[in-house]
């Protein structure tokens, strides 16, 4: 008799490092589900085949038969129906399979906010592979683009249509770019070379309606302000939301997201959820109930493995991190740095605009203890960061060490003296940097 | 700024037209006299030969190189067969019959190019490098503010196996064969550079001085727009000069200029097994008779490959050969830099590649031992075969089929590093040491990864870079030559080539950085 499967709906990175973390220590069979594409991609490379850096092939971060080695199953379907009680799924062609448990990681969907004409053909997120598609047919026709929300893949969405010589504008809420993540200085940098790459940035900017022509696709948009923009794509990038919908009638229980449990379990038996689909009812302190980022997909696909593996594991992430690339300015970010910071949260703020180079610490203003760093332009080392947050260090400790921290390639021109210096006036200490050590940088590594 | 480049394309164009069109004409017509210099030069003693070449050359006028080679290769071909039959092996003619050819043509070309050296070097190299600057300095403006700047790579026809991409295929292999295996066909081109050659060496251009001046001319353009492409990246400003340097000064000048005082020319930086007929008898014999300077090469020689290599290779990694010195490094890093995401990056490669590099290793080395057993011994014939017939072998399979043919000639198809990452005995060696004893590698910076497949993409050697950085792994591969572009092209950070100590070097922990699993 065939047991039945564990089956993981949606091959993004959660559900495919559950997968894969599971088959190295157990062999039961494993099924996943997706209707998306056959096998796994990389999603934060959508925007690589646009520009033309990559094929899809590319994207792909294992060769195709390295399913079929491992014996992972893989199905292209959607489902349609959960049904908790006889542990069955079904699809939509009708066909019914039965589970051992349930992994649920269905990934986002891109917010829609109601807008008039938000349907209308030329409009559209950028998300799965299918948006990909979609916005390839349409190139050709496509002069203008209107992007509307200011974050990540709203950026990204701005390059890929620069990069294929289309003119872009760009609508930001807020009054400079991720203004509710990155604090004013660094907003504001981004601001500047964002303009610098011809986009048009409308800061302040809401959209109003999109209106179509004849043929029912889209003209043009207006703004809050009344301002007619014309365009022949509208690219909606305010944020995404859980993709849930497939569970309105369910009895699994869910908010903004698929509520789980911190071992990320569901309120059904042998059902959990996780990557941006999963709502944590208790979230790590400091953390929101819903990260849907690249890393913690990962993180909790390699916790879910464990449990599913006989060893019932709680999801703990570590230290927040991060990371972007805006045009040409890479971001990294460690640990937690507020926007709008809130005593006792304070910051000290460097930055050569001219050269694009930026970074922020967060420490306390009482205790000194460094909280969290922003990276613009300089890459830093993510285990030292997470080192010096586990052992609580200050931010004077931190100062003395950034030699150890920074992880530009060779021959780079380091800032460390300039940054130091900077924080000694502005903070009246005394720090002498100390000498990179490789003794510091790989014990940490072997201390692991 | 867009025109500009077109024109620049077009007058490249241009150039690049004169230059193949020069094969198919010229005059030739060979004197007596010149014929006379050449039988007492070679020491021809073939009768039958030198009747058969009087009767059917000398005097006459031949249009294009075709028919005159023909001409002289059957007249070889039929004196040989005469004198095999009647066992006069002292009047059988030995010499390649091409490279012969190539030696009566240079001295009966007449009339045109022969004439206009100066003109002709103008409108073939003078106006490819014109056009192809006039194509590459605008870049500084087109491609916008200093970055990674590989937009449309996949949707160029040159840089994705388009038509154009065969096109520049049929073209580099064609002129490989050519340059290898008919030099008599390409006598023209080497009049255009005869001037530059007597003011270096004093003598005449070989085929291979040709090749060596156009390679530097090559290399300098094509590091012009690295320079221009990689100008946000202080690593890859340095690497190709490095390379640059090294190609200009110790394989092209400083060899030319070791003739001229009657010296052996020898390229200081070209490590044996890479340099394969090191150990030959000819070379060890002309080395020996060159006095101190010879006897300070054949040192010299040797404490490179046993010293030199490795101990360098222990501090920074293969990289300082094979992206920092080498000559065919040299010409993947430039010329090949637009076609380095082509490699092959499947397991299936990764396996062809250890049995291909370490086969060549192998058969360098038994090759080398029965070159010196023979030089030593005296014997012509060990273990029943012929030292001459293994040195063939490999001189036409490895040292002319695969690095030149395949190694550059693919470019477009395999990417830039196919002769480095299949081929080269040396490569292989460097990278026994890199894997095994050195404190290089490519740290992954935590848990950043995002499997985009930059890194992979990019990988001119091939390596799955982003299957060990996704895993939280330094990547310590044989066969990587540290170009730093995995790095460069990061979008997140996340790789740096460093030397740093030996003890775990290849640590692979559970799951990257970032969750703490209790």
């Amino acid at each position: 008799m065939n047991l039945p499967p564990i089956i993981v709906i949606g091959n993004g990175i959660a559900g495919i490092t559950a997968a894969r973390h599971i088959r190295k220590k157990s062999t039961k069979p494993i099924l996943i589900i997706s209707k998306e594409s056959r096998f796994f991609f990389s999603r934060t490379a959508l925007m690589y085949v646009y520009m033309g850096h990559l094929k899809w092939e590319h994207t792909q971060p294992y060769e195709n038969h390295f399913w079929k080695k491992n014996k992972l199953d893989l199905l292209e379907e959607t489902v349609t129906q959960i049904d908790p009680k006889k542990k069955t799924i079904t699809l939509s062609n009708e066909s019914i399979l039965s589970y051992d448990s349930l992994v649920l990681a269905t990934g986002s969907i891109p917010n829609k906010f109601g807008w008039p004409g938000e349907n209308i053909k030329g409009v559209q997120g950028l998300y799965t592979k299918q948006d990909l598609e979609n916005l390839e047919a349409l190139t050709p026709s496509i002069q203008e683009a209107v992007i509307v929300g200011g974050g990540l893949i709203g950026i990204e969405l701005a390059e890929m249509l620069h990069a294929r010589g289309k003119k872009v504008t760009f609508l930001v809420r807020e009054k400079s770019f991720w203004s509710n993540v990155l604090p004013k200085g660094e907003s504001e940098l981004i601001n500047k070379h964002i303009v610098s790459h011809e986009i048009e940035l409308r800061l302040e900017t809401n959209l109003s309606e999109i209106l179509e022509d004849e043929n029912g696709r889209v003209k043009a948009i207006r703004t809050d302000s009344g301002e007619i923009i014309s365009c022949q794509f509208v690219g909606l990038t305010a944020g995404v939301r859980p993709n849930i919908d497939f569970l309105k009638d369910s009895i699994i229980a869910t908010n903004r997201g698929i509520l789980v449990n911190k071992y990320l379990e569901t309120n059904q038996p042998d059902i959990y959820a996780i990557g941006d689909c999963a709502e944590q009812q208790e979230p790590v302190p400091g953390r929101r109930s819903i990260e849907a980022v690249w890393y913690t997909g990962r993180m909790m696909g390699e916790t879910l493995a464990r449990t599913l593996t006989g060893n019932k594991t709680a999801y703990h992430p570590g230290h927040w991190f991060n990371s972007a690339k805006f045009f040409d300015i890479e971001y990294q970010t460690y640990g937690l740095v507020a926007a709008h910071p809130e005593a006792p949260e304070t910051h000290f703020h460097w930055q050569d605009s001219s050269k694009n180079l930026a970074i922020t610490i967060a420490f306390d203003k009482n205790s000194n203890e460094f909280l969290g760093i922003n990276t613009f332009g300089i890459r830093m080392r993510h285990e030292v960061f997470d080192q010096m947050l586990s052992e609580k260090r200050s931010v004077f400790h931190v100062m003395e060490h950034l030699s150890d921290c920074n992880f530009d390639p060779e021959f780079f021109k380091s800032y460390e003296t300039e940054i130091i210096s900077n924080f000694n006036a502005v903070q009246h200490t005394d720090i002498k940097p100390k000498k990179k050590s490789w003794s510091r940088i790989f014990n940490n590594l072997i201390a692991k | 700024m867009k025109t500009l480049q077109k024109l620049g394309f077009g007058i490249f164009i241009v150039g690049l037209a004169v230059f193949c069109s020069l094969v198919f004409i010229g005059k030739y017509q060979l004197s007596t006299e010149q014929f006379a210099e050449v039988i007492s030069s070679k020491g021809i003693k073939s009768e039958l030969f030198i009747d058969a070449i009087n009767t059917k050359v000398v005097g006459k006028e031949f249009s294009g190189p075709f028919t005159l080679s023909t001409t002289i290769i059957k007249a070889i071909e039929d004196a040989n067969i005469v004198h095999r039959k009647n066992r006069e092996w002292s009047k059988v003619i030995w010499d390649k019959p091409h490279s012969f050819s190539y030696e009566i043509a240079k001295t009966a070309g007449t009339g045109l190019i022969k004439e206009n050296k100066g003109l002709f070097w103008l409108l073939t190299f003078g106006l490819g490098i014109f056009g192809s600057l006039l194509y590459i300095l605008p870049n500084v403006i087109t491609l916008g503010p200093p970055g990674i700047k590989n937009n449309g790579i996949f949707f160029n026809s040159v840089t994705n196996r388009g038509f154009l991409g065969w096109f520049v295929f049929i073209f580099l292999v064609t002129f490989y064969v050519l340059l290898y295996f008919f030099p008599d066909y390409i006598v023209n081109w080497t009049y255009i550079v005869d001037p530059i050659s007597e003011s270096l060496s004093g003598n005449l251009a070989s085929q291979w001085f040709l090749y060596g001046f156009l390679y530097c001319v090559v290399m300098s353009v094509m590091a012009i727009r690295m320079y221009i492409k990689y100008r946000n990246n202080k690593y890859q400003i340095l690497r190709t000069t490095s390379v640059w340097f090294f190609q200009i000064v110790f394989a092209f000048l400083i060899p030319e200029i070791l003739v001229r005082f009657d010296k052996p020319w020898y390229d200081f930086k070209n490590a044996f097994p890479l340099d394969y007929d090191f150990f030959f008898s000819w070379n060890l014999n002309s080395l020996i008779s060159s006095g101190g300077f010879g006897l300070f090469i054949l040192v010299w020689g040797i404490v490179l490959t046993l010293v030199v290599v490795p101990v360098m290779v222990y501090f920074f990694g293969k990289r300082w050969y094979c992206s920092w010195v080498c000559g065919c490094g040299g010409l993947a890093e430039t010329l090949g830099d637009p076609f380095r995401h082509l490699s092959n990056k499947s397991i299936g490669a990764w396996k062809l590649e250890r049995w291909l590099v370490h086969g060549v290793l192998a058969f360098s080395l038994i090759m080398t031992g029965f070159t010196l057993y023979s030089y030593f011994s005296g014997a012509q014939v060990v273990l029943g075969v012929k030292t001459q017939t293994i040195q063939n072998i490999y001189g036409f399979l490895i040292g002319s089929i695969f690095a030149g043919v395949i190694g550059t000639g693919f470019y477009p198809i395999f990417g830039n590093r196919v002769w480095c990452r299949f081929g080269c005995p040396l490569a292989a060696y460097l990278g026994l040491v890199q894997r095994f004893k050195s404190r290089f590698r490519i740290t992954t910076n935590g848990g950043q990864c995002i499997s985009c497949g930059n890194c992979s993409t990019y990988c001119e050697m091939g390596i799955d870079v982003r299957a060990y950085a996704q895993k939280g792994q330094s990547i310590v591969r044989s066969s990587c030559v540290g170009c730093g572009v995995c790095s460069a092209v990061c979008p997140r950070g996340v790789l740096k080539l460093e030397n740093g100590p030996l003890e775990n070097r290849t640590f692979s922990p559970e799951f990257p950085l970032g969750n703490t699993l209790k």
